[in-house]
This record gives C-alpha cells, structure tokens and sequence, in this order.
C-alpha cells in the first residue's frame, strides 16, 4: 500500500483538517481510544472514503468532523473554525448551516412528512415561512421526491428515505456532505442511486463529501481518496481514480 | 426558533402521543378545577358576606354627632379639636353641607325618643326612632310581613317582633320558642297605635311653662331663647312587623317602633339632646343631636369620617369590625388556595413524568434534531413549548370544570335550602380575574415542571441519542 501525500493543496482550498486527533472514554475501567491521533486534511471540493472495520474509529472521527462530539485532545477544523473551541451553541450553528448529515438507519423523524423533515432545519435556521415551502420543494423536486411529500417515512422505501435525508442535508446549502454508512440498509441497486446523487452533489454543488463506510468496492467506485482506519489511528491514505461519470451502477 | 414553529411543532408532539399527553392535560385540568372551585367558594362567600353587611346598613354609615354633646368625656380626639364652647352645632346647615361630600348617599337626622304608645287603651313604654325611606333595602326589613312605609310622610309605623309581642303579651319566657311572625302580624297589621308625645314649640316669650335650664351645664350661658312643651297625641297604623332588628348594633339603646323620617322630624318631638341646645335656639333651623350618614361604597367610608371629622365634628364608623372581617377572609382565601393548589402540584408531577417519558421515548428524535442542527435552547424551548401547551389547555378545561362543578354544588344547594323554605343564596362566583389567573397559573406552573424534563433533554449527548436504539 503506498501513502500518498494528498495535502499539498493551498490554505484556503483546505476544507478539514485535523492534528492529532483524539477522542478516549471510559467504559467501565478500561480506557478507549476511539480515535488515537488522527491527522488529516481535506481539500475544498474532494470526496474521501474512510474505511475500517467496525470498532476501527472512522465513526467517531466522522462524528467529531460534524461537531456532534468533542475531541479529549488535538484539534479539528473545519472552514477555518476550531471546532475544540467552538461553544456548544456555536456548535449547533455550525451544524446547521456548516454541515449536512446522512445516515446508514436514514435518521427521519417517523412523526414527519417528508416535507416537514426537510424543512425542520430551515425552522431551526428561523427562515421565513414564505420562503421556506419553495425552498423544501426545490430540496424533494432535487431527489425526485417532490409527489411524496406528505408522507410518512414509514410508507416509504429505504431508497426513497434516503433520498429525504440528502434532501434534508442539502437544504441549508451546507459546504460538507458527511454520510455515515449511507447505502448500509439499501439494497445494492438503490445504494447506488443514492451514490450517485451523492457524487452529482460533490460535482455539481462542489460540495465536499465524507462518507464512512466499510465497503471497499463502493469507495472505489465513488471516492477520489480513501483513508483507512484501525483501532482509531489512519493506516493508509492513497489516491482513488473514481469509476467517473458512471451511472447506475455495474449492469 | 420562532414561537410560531415552536408552538406548531410542540402541539404535532402532543398529538403524537395522545393518550398519555391527555391523560397528563385531564390531570392538570382537575388540579386548576379544584384551586377554581375552592376560591371561587371563597370569592362567592365574601361577596355574600358583603352584600349582606352593605345591606344591614353598618359597614356604609358613619354616625356623627357634635362635639358639644360628648364634652367631658375626655378623649383624646375633643380635647385636640375647638373647644366644646365654639364648636359647630349640627343643625340642618351641617346635614347639609355633609350631604353635598362626595361620597355621600345621604345624611339624615337621627331622631331617637321615649314615649308612650297606647294600644287597645292599654300604654306601652318604648324607644322610637325614624328611618328613611332608603332603609328598605335593610335586609333586617328582608322577611318582614306587611309593608315598608308607602311614604316618607305617611302616619305609619312598623313594628319590631318583641314589640308586636308586648301588644299582644305573648312575650315568650326566656328560652322558650319564638312565636312565629306571621301568626303576630295577623292581629295587629292595619290596627292602629296612639303615640302621646312631648311637642317642642318655639317660644319667643323667655318665660316658658317649662324650663328645662336646669339641665344646661353652667359655661352653656343662657341667651334668651327657650322653648315650650306641649303634650300631643298621633294616630299611627301598624303596616309592618319584621322579623329581625334594624337596628341591633345600637344594644339596648335600640328602638322596637319605627316611623317614616319626616313624619318624626313633622312631629317636633322633644329629645334628651334638646335641653343641652336650648341656649343655641337663637336661630329656626332644627338642631340634630346625631345624624347618621350613608356612604355610596363601604370603601369610602374612612374617606366620608375624615371629611367629616374636618368639619368639626364627631363621627364613628363600624370599619374597624369591616377591616378584620376582610382580614378573615384573606386567611380563608390562603386557605382555600392551597388546599386548591395541591391537586395542583400533583398535576405537575405527572407534567415532569410524562415529560421525562417523552425524552426516553424521543431520544432519537432529539439526537437528529441536534445533528441537523438544533441548539440545546432550540430543544429546551421545544420542551417548555409542550409543557406550557398542556399546562393551557389543562387550564382552560379546569376553569370550565370549576365553575361546572361550582354551578352543581350551588344547584344542589339551593335545592337544599328550598326543602328548607330558606332563599336561594349564590355563594359560587367565579370572577375574570380568577379566570385568567388560573390559566396563567396553570401555565407557570406547567413551565416549571418542563424546568427538568426540557434541561435533561437539551444536555442529551447527540451521538449517544442516535446510537441508542
């Protein structure tokens, strides 16, 4: 496996970087370093892979990029904000408007429509009622949700769910996509789908994307970069020529 | 957040779970029926109480009399104020001018003798005194059989019970059953009485047949004015017996027969006080020894004696007995309201638990909504927002099931006081401001419940939230 020295890149083109990253707790008495001294940086507009095991840290790196959790020690920035220092209502802002989420268990509110997923973070955003209908429309007319709108998730397929969440983390126009496992629950075809809505909003919004996962194949498929992870410390970081342009997956 | 998305968002929530945020809703709705019930009582008995007092005539009356007659008494108050000798007499001129305060109904002359009434030729000893045509609001006149005087000059009287008695010697002995009223009006209503009475008449001649200077006190100079006493005799008809007894703050100085007032003021009766003004007759305006004073409101009261008292001369009024009866009432009100607010205070304990079950429940959710951006104020809002609702709506259906359960309670009371040939009373009053105060309260409360639960929510640790399944 060759390491590739991918950072060459200018300041102002690097979206995250991390320096000896950290993330320890407690379970019980023994001491776990989920994440043990991870450094990286991301450029502006890219599409990284990490890959691992399960247990390896690629979510809880994931997770301290996305500002849901705080590092025991070394640093993350994102956009030029430290997220170390950020206060917990900075956090929340920078969740909102800094970043989009996806998950691998979709992660809609069951008591929602679509639509109302969608706009729950334009509410949290305090975006006008007027602008937000159109706004929400535009996000499901994107995925090609927009018929399905007042309905519940549960009388959706997965595919179709997930295409609500990217729908819902694109709809504060945020710079990082961060997609934890996006195709874990899909079924091959329809994980593809979604990937490549994924990779349409990284070519087309210029969004930087960051997707865990622990298929290999898919990040090839997908990725520009792959980061592999084990016991919380990066092991690899290596180049990827994506399979460009591909659509719909392998016939 | 804005309020609007919060208070949309926190109803869908508790439209989720509709039972239990009902049940929790029903909960807070008994507690705020239950402090509506207990203080609307209270509210209800003090107006009742109220109107029954503003009714006897004690708590609107302020009672003046001139300084002169209280000479020698030495309190306090006189020996500050013009000495006996140049203070004002109250004659017609004082009545009047205290009439024209503001505040004031109406001022009257307290006209108060002893005399001699003759019935079926048999003489009957007795205190009279005059009411004005106003005391027939007096509900000590409320049961009374016959009727109120048809005019202010009109030779009638009325009759107080043991009165009536002594006409007809049934006085009853000491402990013995009361006679019933209407058995004593029925002999003596439209009957007719003689009062034979000592008339006062203006005499310019200083001679008169009857001195009465040995009464005057010696700095009372004597200046040439007197008057002489003729004996007279009235018929009066006996149009009414009551029940109870106008006057029975007076003690034993309280009259049993009752004249219209200007008949009594017509009549020139020679009074006790007379004597003591026999050197002030200089002048033809009657010369009062008390006038009695109706205030509009119970509430002016101390404003109408100090206005009085300004004038220059005594006056006395029952408030101080009004002011620790509003006293008594504060503490029943306190009372009432806590024993009202411990359904209450159960309420919100099932607030926080239904609350506190709502986290376990929407962990996950709270997780996302974090993840996609929500501040812990957003969270914390969102819960304060689902507590206040319930605690609204609580309030809101508690005040309707207050003031039903005060209706069915005053409903079945009076019912009650029917089988007992007694008048319906409303003593159940559920006033605005209780009303609002419930609801608001209601809602404070609701909020501080939510203090927990919406804190505890806001500080959940979004990765845990979405990790737990």
């Amino acid at each position: 496996m060759t390491t590739a020295p991918v950072v060459s890149a200018a300041r102002s083109t690097v979206a995250i970087r991390s320096e000896n990253l950290c993330r320890h707790y407690r379970m019980g008495e023994t001491l776990i370093r989920a994440v043990d001294g991870v450094s990286l940086e991301v450029r502006a507009g890219e599409f990284v892979a990490l890959l691992g095991s399960s247990g390896s840290g690629k979510s809880s790196v994931l997770n301290l990029i996305a500002g849901l959790d705080r590092p025991t020690s070394g640093s993350v920035v994102v956009q030029d904000r430290d997220l170390a220092k950020l206060s917990r209502e900075e956090l929340a802002k920078y969740r909102l408007h800094v970043v989009g989420m996806v998950f691998q268990s979709f992660n809609l509110i069951a008591s929602m429509t679509l639509a109302e997923n969608v706009e729950l973070p334009l509410r949290f955003a305090e975006v006008d009622r007027s602008k937000r209908d159109s706004l929400t429309q535009a996000a499901l007319e994107r995925v090609g949700l927009r018929a399905r709108m007042d309905h519940r998730p549960s009388e959706l397929s997965g595919g179709e769910q997930q295409r609500a969440a990217l729908a819902r983390a694109l709809i504060n126009r945020p710079q990082l996509l961060l997609a934890d496992e996006p195709t874990g629950n899909l079924d091959s075809h329809t994980g593809t789908e979604i990937m490549d809505m994924v990779r349409e909003f990284n070519q087309q919004l210029g969004m930087t994307v960051v997707m865990v996962t622990h298929e290999r194949a898919l990040a090839e498929r997908y990725a520009q970069r792959m980061i592999f992870l084990a016991d919380g410390k990066l092991i690899d970081d290596r180049r990827n020529i994506p399979a460009a342009g591909v659509r719909g997956g392998p016939s | 957040m804005k309020i609007s998305d919060l208070t949309e968002l926190a109803l869908r929530n508790l439209r989720e779970s509709v039972l239990r945020n009902s049940l929790t809703t029903v909960g807070i709705s008994v507690g705020v029926a239950s402090l509506v019930a207990m203080l609307s009582l209270g509210t209800g008995l003090q107006q009742l109480f109220s109107q029954r007092l503003a009714k006897s005539g004690l708590f609107d009356t302020v009672f003046v009399s001139s300084r002169r007659d209280l000479r020698g008494m030495g309190r306090e108050e006189e020996r500050k104020g013009p000495t006996p000798g140049e203070s004002r007499v109250l004659d017609e001129s004082a009545r009047q001018e205290i009439e024209r305060l503001p505040n004031v109904q109406e001022a009257y002359p307290d006209i108060r003798f002893i005399t001699e009434l003759r019935f079926d030729d048999k003489p009957h000893l007795t205190t009279i005194s005059a009411l004005p045509l106003s005391a027939k609001s007096n509900d000590a006149f409320d049961g009374m059989q016959g009727d109120f005087f048809s005019s202010d000059t009109a030779a009638e009287v009325i009759l107080q019970k043991s009165f009536a008695e002594e006409l007809l010697g049934k006085t009853p002995p000491l402990g013995a059953p009361e006679p019933n009223v209407t058995d004593l009006a029925k002999p003596l209503l439209g009957k007719e009485l003689t009062m034979r009475y000592a008339q006062r008449q203006a005499a310019p001649v200083p001679q008169p047949p009857l001195r009465a200077s040995e009464a005057t006190t010696p700095d009372d100079s004597i200046a040439g004015a007197a008057y002489s006493v003729v004996s007279r005799e009235q018929k009066l008809k006996i149009v009414g017996i009551s029940d109870l007894d106008p006057e029975s703050m007076r003690g034993p100085a309280r009259a049993k027969v009752f004249l219209p007032l200007k008949l009594a003021e017509s009549l020139h009766v020679m009074q006790p006080t007379d004597l003591r003004e026999i050197s002030r007759a200089a002048s033809d305006q009657p010369v009062y020894s008390s006038i009695s004073v109706r205030v509009k409101n119970p509430a002016q009261v101390q404003v109408v004696e100090e206005a009085v008292k300004k004038m220059g001369f005594n006056a006395f009024s029952i408030l101080d007995a009004s002011n620790s009866l509003r006293q008594i009432f504060r503490v029943l009100y306190a009372f009432l309201g806590i024993f009202g607010s411990l359904a209450l205070a159960v309420a919100s304990i099932g607030i926080v638990n239904t609350l506190v079950m709502a986290i376990l429940e929407r962990r996950r959710e709270i997780g996302i909504m974090k993840a996609i951006g929500a501040s812990d104020g957003d969270v914390k809002k969102l819960f304060f927002a689902e507590a206040g609702a319930m605690g609204i709506l609580g309030g809101i259906v508690g005040v309707l099931l207050g003031w039903a359960i005060g209706q069915i309670i005053n409903f079945g009371t009076n019912i009650w006081l029917k089988s007992q040939s007694l008048p319906p009373e409303h003593f159940w009053a559920v006033p605005l401001w209780l009303v609002v105060f419930s609801i608001v309260f209601a809602f404070l409360v609701s909020l501080v419940s939510g203090l927990y639960p919406a804190g505890r929510a806001a500080r959940l640790d979004p990765v845990q939230a979405l990790r737990y399944e």
